[in-house]
């Protein structure tokens, strides 16, 4: 193609040079340009979070600019007749505002609302995405934490914005979050006078959680967001095992023109899917739930999607309260606040951790990991998110009661035995298909791919034919590491003294979780290329790749 | 540094070409979860740092296509135009609220639905037109960038120490304990304060939590109409009313603790008497007024919730928000879910002229647990 081309116009070349001239940027420009950003489908994850992320503080800041964060009462004479005369809280009437005397207010928080939910669900399964890849490994750990922080910080934002406008439902879910609050233990009776002002309900804890939302958490978000991109860039990204992939590379397409299109695109595409929702499904009719009045419930009163695991938490349990020395422990409250979470949030927050200790994997890691090839990994993912899971539909135990006729104390119990039996069977089911998938990868190796065509020989015998792999698929199905194994607690050295490290507690614990990790397939050595060199005529091969594993519990 | 990661890729645009399909291995299945057989098309010149790219943009390999597409992405853009043109029509168009001569909720309705459909039919194109760009018509071209390992070279790392330890023998921290310590003890006052400053966000909470507003001889009247009522209101056995102590309908923060479900049993359903301290019943007291009404606290002592549900054939109280449930019969004692504790009894009897009262606060504290509850 000609220069005529790629000549930039005097005018935006005087632009650059006078901005040039100040700033010296043409050589950091050029290589962010040149950022090279890898293609894969589960990479946009993380970017639909991002783009949720500008679209609420869009839609946030036109919101601010008529919600009125007050409690004082007022009588309602506005445009929703059905609450004529109804005294209610400033804040809940100019939310009637918002949504019936404000051209596209109704729209905004319709849209602000929705990309509050899709906020979530991105970030969720961003971290999905990262977790099962292993792409948290070295040297992306802080970005990991930076991650889940991100993620408690949205889940914390989402809570205190629905709880703004002083509706039925969000008052509610406040009365909830006080009581709650109340059961911590020594502290809770102060935390919960200090945050609301006083007595329940009060009227400080409107424009409180107004300026948490609207300022102290989303700058917490906009600077851990910013730290989060720029390790990224900084550390560049993963890229998924293919060929020509390798640890000291990184392959895909230049920020400039590429991923500003693209990321143009995808910008576009999910604000006018939120918009879309936004306008044909209604969320959160504030106008029909009424104001808060302390003494008002409707049934069937569900939370966000995200709060879902608090909610259940909070239905599953048994009730259990100690008392003693004058002292109440409501552990039907503090278990399900602080354990279910607890859980999840410091077990992601320390895996990373534990599995280089399990494995002792100190190594920088650049290329994914496909999920099979860590089972262990893979298992305890599955088994969170079963864990997540069932909480999360017990917190709606009361629509499926009523919508399945199923007793809901039943429902209750049934959640109660799940909770501990599905996580488990969910970790060693997933293992066992990580392995056999492992087994699949084998033989494609050793033996290649089927490819439908079936001959029969002159002695009867029917072969199916197959081909090698290519090279590209080999550079995928062939990219499983397998961590080293560490000394063992039974391993003697030649004088027959066990190795330092695999002594006591730690080290026998430590022993354990590294023979968990070095559980694999074996890739059915001499078997490698022969294959296809013969027709591809891996017939009757009955050979079956061999499980290793330093553990006596076979499967 | 440039790599050749396909040997058919002397030309970066080759491998967009359809026709290359030619290329996958006959009669085979694409191995699930590996790439497509089509060439990754990687610049074969990766551009050194120093270096101008190359990897220009040349004429499309199928023209007709391509304009094709063009007309495509341009039509997509049309489209947002005339949608985002119809989004500020709707919008001076369509009046809502006090402007608006009709039903304002249909007028609201209305106008969210051009508002939305015309803004989301402007992004979708957008963004339809922006990916069939960058799809169809930008040719796919990716270059290679190499890592370094991210742990500074060990003379870096040892230069740095020896900066940063210089530096500081020069201020001397090291040589003048005294400085330092001084100095780390003027911040810690200066870090507490701002915990100092929080405190008056709220009073202590004392003994608020375990009073409410009942006082002996406070009538009870109804949540709605703030009517007193007599043991002859109650109506038939089965019924349960909301109420609420007389003279506090508009005082929430009362409200949130004294409100009171009154229940009617026919004679010998109720097993009197009925007063639980948590779950320990208390024999010799009847808080109830003719062994058939009877006065529990309407907060959950869960979390507080307004327990609301009340089934008449088995006299169970359900909280909707958790089901705790409590067995209005038998002390409102809990028999599922979270709650620990029994709804607190409010001791009711009738006053002189007949009127339901309490016959003095609850003598334990209503709603959830907390710490010094005891």
């Amino acid at each position: 193609m000609s220069d005529e081309l790629v000549k930039i116009p005097p005018a935006l070349d005087g632009v650059g040079g006078w901005i040039d001239d100040r700033f010296h940027l043409a050589g950091g420009a050029r290589v962010l340009m040149k950022k090279v950003f890898p293609d894969h489908w589960s990479f946009m994850l993380g970017e639909i979070a991002l783009w949720s992320f500008v679209i609420l503080l869009l839609t946030g800041t036109y919101l601010s600019l008529f919600f009125v964060p007050s409690a004082s009462p007022v009588v309602y004479h506005g445009s929703y007749t059905k609450l004529d005369g109804i005294t209610m809280s400033q804040a809940y009437q100019s939310t009637l505002n918002i949504s019936f005397d404000i051209r596209g207010g109704l729209l905004m928080r319709q849209i602000h609302h929705w990309a509050a939910d899709l906020f979530l669900v991105a970030i969720l399964a961003h971290m999905l995405r990262v977790f099962f890849t292993g792409a948290y490994r070295k040297p992306r750990e802080v970005n990991w934490l930076i991650g889940i922080t991100l993620l408690l910080l949205g889940m914390l934002e989402g809570l205190f914005g629905y709880s703004l406008p002083d509706d039925q439902l969000s008052g509610a879910g406040l009365r909830i979050f006080e009581g709650v609050l109340q059961g911590i233990p020594i502290v809770g009776t102060y935390l919960a006078f200090f945050l609301f002002g006083g007595a329940y309900p009060g009227t400080a804890i409107i424009p409180r959680l107004y300026i948490i939302h609207v300022l102290l958490i989303p700058g917490l978000i906009l600077g851990l967001i910013t730290a989060h991109l720029f390790i990224m860039f900084h550390q560049k990204h993963t890229q998924m095992p293919m060929k020509g992939n390798t640890e000291k590379n990184v392959v895909g397409q230049p920020f400039w023109p590429y991923f500003m299109l693209k990321g143009q695109a995808w910008f576009f595409f999910i604000f006018g899917a939120l918009v879309v929702l936004a306008t044909f499904a209604q969320i959160n009719p504030v106008w029909l739930y009424g104001p808060y009045t302390p003494l008002a419930i409707s049934s069937a009163s569900q939370p966000d999607w995200y709060m879902g695991i608090l909610e259940g938490s909070l239905r599953i349990m048994p009730a259990w309260e100690i008392n003693f020395l004058g002292h109440t422990l409501t552990l039907s409250v503090l278990i399900p606040f602080a354990v279910p979470l607890g859980i999840i949030f410091t077990g992601a927050m320390l895996w990373p951790f534990f599995e280089q200790w399990a494995t002792g994997d100190r190594q920088e890691h650049h290329i994914n990991d496909r999920p099979r090839n860590a089972p262990v990994r893979t298992g305890v993912g599955v088994a969170a998110m079963a864990f997540y899971g069932v909480l999360w539909a017990e917190g709606a135990n009361d629509v499926f009661a009523d919508k399945l006729s199923i007793p809901l104390y039943t429902i209750t119990w049934i959640a109660r035995v799940a909770i501990f039996v599905i996580p488990i069977g969910a970790y060693f089911v997933t293992k066992r298909i990580c392995l056999g998938l492992q087994r699949k990868d084998a033989e494609l190796l050793s033996h290649g791919v089927e490819i439908g065509i079936i001959h029969q020989l002159p002695n009867g015998e029917f072969v199916e034919e197959s081909r090698p792999l290519t090279e590209e698929e080999r550079a995928v199905v062939g990219s499983k590491q397998v961590p080293e194994a560490i000394a063992q607690p039974a391993q003697l050295d030649e004088n027959g003294i066990p190795a330092p490290a695999s002594k006591g507690l730690m080290g026998r614990a430590r022993g354990i979780a590294n023979r968990a990790f070095l559980e694999t397939v074996d890739e059915a050595p001499g078997h490698g290329n022969g294959h296809g060199d013969h027709e591809g005529h891996a017939v009757g091969e009955a050979e079956h790749a061999a499980v290793t594993s330093g553990d006596s519990d076979q499967h | 540094m440039s790599e050749t990661h396909d040997p058919s890729a002397g030309n970066p645009l080759e491998g967009l070409a359809p026709q290359h399909e030619a290329e996958e291995p006959s009669g085979s299945r694409r191995v699930i979860g590996t790439p497509s057989p089509t060439p990754r098309a990687v610049d074969t010149k990766a551009p050194a740092p120093d270096e101008s790219p190359d990897y220009l943009p040349t004429d499309p390999s199928d023209p007709v296509a391509a304009k094709n597409a063009e007309r495509v992405a341009a039509l997509c853009f049309l489209v947002a135009f005339a949608a985002g043109v119809c989004f500020l029509i709707a919008y001076i168009g369509l009046e809502v609220g006090p402007y608006n001569s009709g039903n304002s909720v249909v007028a609201a309705l209305r106008s969210n639905y051009a508002l939305g459909s015309s803004l989301g039919v402007a992004l979708l194109a957008l963004g339809l037109g922006s990916m069939i760009w960058v799809r169809h018509l930008t040719p796919n071209i990716e270059i290679e960038e190499h890592r370094h390992v991210l742990k500074s070279e060990p003379q870096d790392r040892d230069a740095f120490k020896k900066d940063f330890a210089t530096g500081a023998a020069i201020t001397g921290i090291t040589k003048r304990p005294l400085l330092r310590r001084t100095m780390l003890i003027a911040t810690a006052p200066l870090a507490l304060a701002p915990l100092w400053l929080l405190r008056d966000l709220g009073p202590l909470p004392g003994t608020s939590l375990r009073h409410t507003v009942w006082k002996a001889g406070t009538r009870a009247v109804t949540l709605g109409g703030l009517r007193p009522l007599t043991p002859a209101d109650m109506g038939s056995p089965g019924s349960l009313i909301t109420v609420i102590p007389e003279g506090f309908q508009d005082d929430d923060d009362a409200l949130a603790k004294a409100g009171v479900i009154l229940i009617k049993f026919a004679p010998g359903q109720l097993h009197v008497p009925t007063i639980f301290d948590g779950k320990t019943q208390l024999y010799g007291m009847n808080w109830t007024v003719d062994n058939t009404i009877v006065a529990y606290s309407k907060i959950c002592t869960h979390v507080g919730c307004p327990v609301a549900l009340y089934e008449q054939t088995t006299h169970h109280i359900l909280c909707p928000c958790h089901q705790s449930t409590f067995d209005a019969s038998n002390g409102a004692n809990v028999v599922f879910g979270p709650a620990a504790r029994a709804l607190p009894q409010l001791p009711l009897g009738t006053n002189a002229e007949g009127f339901l009262v309490a016959l003095s606060d609850f003598t334990q504290p209503v709603g959830p647990s907390f710490w010094e509850r005891g």
